[in-house]
């Protein structure tokens, strides 16, 4: 089935954005290889996460079912998102709010700049806004948007503080700072926080405490406020953001004005549903039974008596930005149904070892590597160059397919699939921009097309197992140590064998040949 | 027990020895071998590089040659019960992959409507090596001696595409005089990924790397696993740096100490 949501999506722009990044993940992931403190302080931390995690997931002996239960809501949101909308929005409506429909990160940030220019006056206007951790604002890039029209967005989730006080980009859905230690946080917090005290040391609490009282006079002094949200509720109209710190409940509880940015496809249809998902999410990100601060709002939330109690004016932007594209491949919308828990980056062998930045996208590690290619759209070339092609077209293939993160994910997303299934659309894209017809795209291709011709015929297999025996003449001592390019990529780093003097093929024609 | 073995490419073109290995252990255990020549690949290496229709003729050989090969022998084929391969990786292809190829090429018209099906029925019967001795002929010490230090490596597609669990080191403990230490981090990817570790060589390194300190910290002679392509990556680097333990597929080990004798 194809879902089509009045305007049928388009990909985004294809220049460099919060989504496409300057290289190419082997050219990104080399460079942060090399870097000893990030692979230190990244090994440590998800080995940390991934224990904690295991030790919580291991007490519930109904996991596997809420996975399946998490999994089927999800899919059955994507099969009637048009009609949740609608639902959604006509409750938030119903109780004060105002729902606004972004198609992309340009329409978004102008009507979130928009609002916040509302709630100031031509001589007092709104020069700061605060925000709660999101994903969403930062997939659109409003904090730059903002900033190009004078006004400046403060993170408050203390991880996102570090990160943007050192004018860093965050490498980890849930722990944005999860590439700097202790030690890196002290610094970059006397460097950049105002009124630090200077005799800071770099005990958690002692960082905590001075980021505490930082951010309390800015909320005190704010009067908008922007969030993300983790879960809507289409029943009911109701938004949740789930936290550790409790800078979020203070961002939607203290300003006049409160503008929530959120996906399409955060919805839920029933308020039962969160049930499945306040158990999934905690224990897959944090490695919690649940966490410290759950903030639910409906509307303008109003006192018994009529009166504002909390935030007197609610939006929420409905935002698009290529997920209409991605629900219309049956394929690859289960990427859609990713609460951004985590929890595949943490057990990802591959973003253990390079960090989040190699993923040059808001959303790195697995899920990032099949859901940055549908939001964003590839180009159809870097199939077999790592160095000069497409950034976003490069996602797909960081990956072993080892399939851990297939295993840790809450919702079932069937990563390592799609990531095949996503290659294969790459490669398609890329032969149908063949320059000459007829032939091959590129030498990986017609190296893949010549393979091919060999192994659908069993006398054209072994007559090429023939032309791999002169591959003894390489070895010294029953091994290879160097190829020729693209093989020399592996002999960098690892020998290959000498080829066996005798083929199985040819061994069972000796010793058995006779039998079958 | 009549069994087709599908020996896989890489056994075939470059590691002889998992493949012969298999033959001899299951004659070994009283069944009857029979290796189909017409077959090649499963068409893995495309698939995961993205190219399904460059991938679709291969799929459409393998299903071809082992459907032949369980057809009753009235009917012309071999009247095997099982395909076996000792491969993890190769079965999971034929197992999660072929159908999939199958009906996303029928649907761009270009591969006939019921070879998914086809394909189901082959992948329905063909087992990686550890599932057919546990599972299919229930079988757990297969009455091999092995007197060597030995750590095992899961690989990914075994544990994760056909959740053998710990069938191979069930099989493995069964083995005379073998001295079985545990792998630290053993379900950690070993980096090789097919294309991946060419395509993603520094970060297929790093992966190696740690694979290596662990299989350094067991003070190991042998690492096994069901894979010859992950012991293809491992031993590539151990023998890169010297370490001096060196890779034998698991069918070598249960195949028994001296079984090149029978060769």
């Amino acid at each position: 089935m194809t879902t089509f949501l009045g305007m049928p999506g388009l990909p985004v722009a294809t220049e460099r954005g919060t989504l496409r990044g300057p290289d190419t993940f082997p050219v990104a992931a080399r460079r942060a290889l090399a870097d000893t403190q990030l692979r230190k302080n990244l090994g440590h931390a998800t080995s940390t996460i991934r224990a904690k995690r295991a030790r919580v997931v291991g007490e519930l002996d109904d996991w596997e079912e809420l996975r399946a239960a998490g999994a089927a809501i999800k899919a059955d949101v994507m099969a009637r998102l048009p009609e949740l909308l609608v639902q959604l929005e006509e409750n938030v409506t119903a109780r004060g709010g105002h729902v606004h429909w972004a198609r992309d990160a340009d329409e978004a940030n102008r009507i979130v700049l928009d609002l916040v220019r509302a709630a100031g006056t031509p001589d007092d206007p709104v020069t700061s806004v605060v925000k709660v951790k999101s994903m969403a604002t930062q997939e659109i890039g409003l904090n730059e948007a903002l900033a190009e029209a004078g006004i400046a967005a403060v993170e408050t989730d203390l991880a996102e503080l570090i990160v943007q006080l050192s004018d860093d980009t965050p490498s980890h859905i849930l722990v944005p700072a999860i590439h700097r230690n202790r030690a890196e946080i002290r610094q970059i917090f006397l460097d950049h926080m105002p009124d630090v005290d200077p005799g800071l040391t770099d005990e958690p609490r002692v960082l905590a405490m001075a980021a505490r009282a930082y951010l309390r006079r800015t909320f005190l002094a704010a009067r908008v406020a922007v969030s993300g949200a983790n879960f809507a509720i289409a029943e009911t109209g109701t938004l949740a953001v789930v936290e550790s710190e409790g800078n979020g409940r203070m961002c939607l509880t203290l300003p006049q004005t409160l503008v929530t940015v959120m996906g399409i496809e955060k919805l839920l249809p029933t308020w039962r549903d969160l049930e499945v998902f306040l158990q999934l999410l905690p224990r897959s990100s944090t490695g919690e039974r649940m966490n410290p601060y759950t903030s639910m709002w409906t509307g303008a939330p109003r006192t018994s008596d009529g009166a504002p109690d909390g935030p007197q004016e609610f939006h929420l932007v409905l935002l698009d930005n290529g997920r209409t594209a991605t629900l219309a491949d049956e394929a690859g919308r289960q990427a859609l149904h990713c609460i951004r828990c985590s929890a595949c980056l943490n057990v990802c062998p591959v973003y253990e070892r390079t960090g989040g930045h190699a993923y040059g996208s808001v959303y790195p590690g697995p899920i990032g590597a099949v859901l940055t290619p549908q939001l964003a759209g590839m180009h159809g070339h870097g199939a077999d160059a790592p160095a000069g092609g497409d950034p976003v077209d490069s996602l797909p293939y960081a990956s072993s397919l080892c399939g851990a993160c297939f295993d840790a994910c809450p919702v079932r997303i069937d990563i390592p699939s799609m990531l095949v299934h996503l290659r294969a659309k790459h490669v398609e894209t890329a032969q149908a921009q063949r320059r000459v017809p007829g032939l091959p795209a590129s030498a990986e291709n017609a190296a893949m097309s010549a393979a091919a011709w060999v192994m659908q015929d069993a006398g054209r297999f072994s007559f090429a197992e023939r032309g791999l025996q002169l591959g003894r003449l390489l070895a010294r001592d029953g091994r290879i140590r160097s190829l020729p390019p693209p093989l020399s990529a592996w002999t960098t780093s690892r020998d290959v064998p000498a080829p066996p003097a005798e083929t199985f093929r040819k061994w069972w024609a000796r010793t058995r040949g006779d039998r079958s | 027990m009549r069994i087709a073995l599908f020996a896989t490419c890489l056994a075939d073109a470059m590691f002889p020895r998992a493949a012969q290995a298999t033959v001899v252990l299951l004659e070994r255990l009283g069944h009857e071998v029979v290796f189909p020549s017409g077959q090649t690949c499963c068409g893995q290496m495309h698939v995961n590089t993205g190219y399904q229709r460059e991938a679709l003729p291969v799929v459409e050989h393998h299903v071809d040659v082992f459907e032949t090969a369980l057809r009753p022998r009235a009917q012309g084929g071999d009247g095997v019960e099982a395909v076996v391969a000792p491969s993890g990786s190769c079965v999971g292809s034929v197992r999660h992959q072929h159908a999939v190829v199958a009906r996303r090429m029928a649907e761009q018209g270009r591969a006939d409507t019921g070879l998914a099906a086809r394909a189901e029925a082959v992948a329905a019967k063909t087992y990686e090596l550890s599932e057919l001795l546990v599972d299919v002929l229930g079988v757990t010490d297969v009455g091999a001696r092995y007197p060597h230090r030995v750590t095992y490596h899961p690989t990914c597609h075994s544990l994760r595409m056909l959740r053998v669990d710990d069938k191979p080191l069930r099989l493995l403990r069964a083995v005379h005089g073998l001295d079985l230490v545990e792998l630290p981090d053993a379900e950690q990817c070993c980096g090789f990924g097919g294309t991946f570790s060419v395509k993603n060589a520094d970060t297929s390194t790093a992966m190696l790397a740690d694979k290596i300190r662990a299989v350094q910290t067991t003070r190991s002679e042998v690492v096994t696993a069901g894979d010859s392509s992950c012991l293809m990556h491992i031993g590539g680097g151990l023998s890169r740096l010297r370490v001096g333990t060196k890779t034998v597929h698991l069918a070598e080990i249960l195949a028994g100490e001296g079984w090149e004798a029978a060769l």
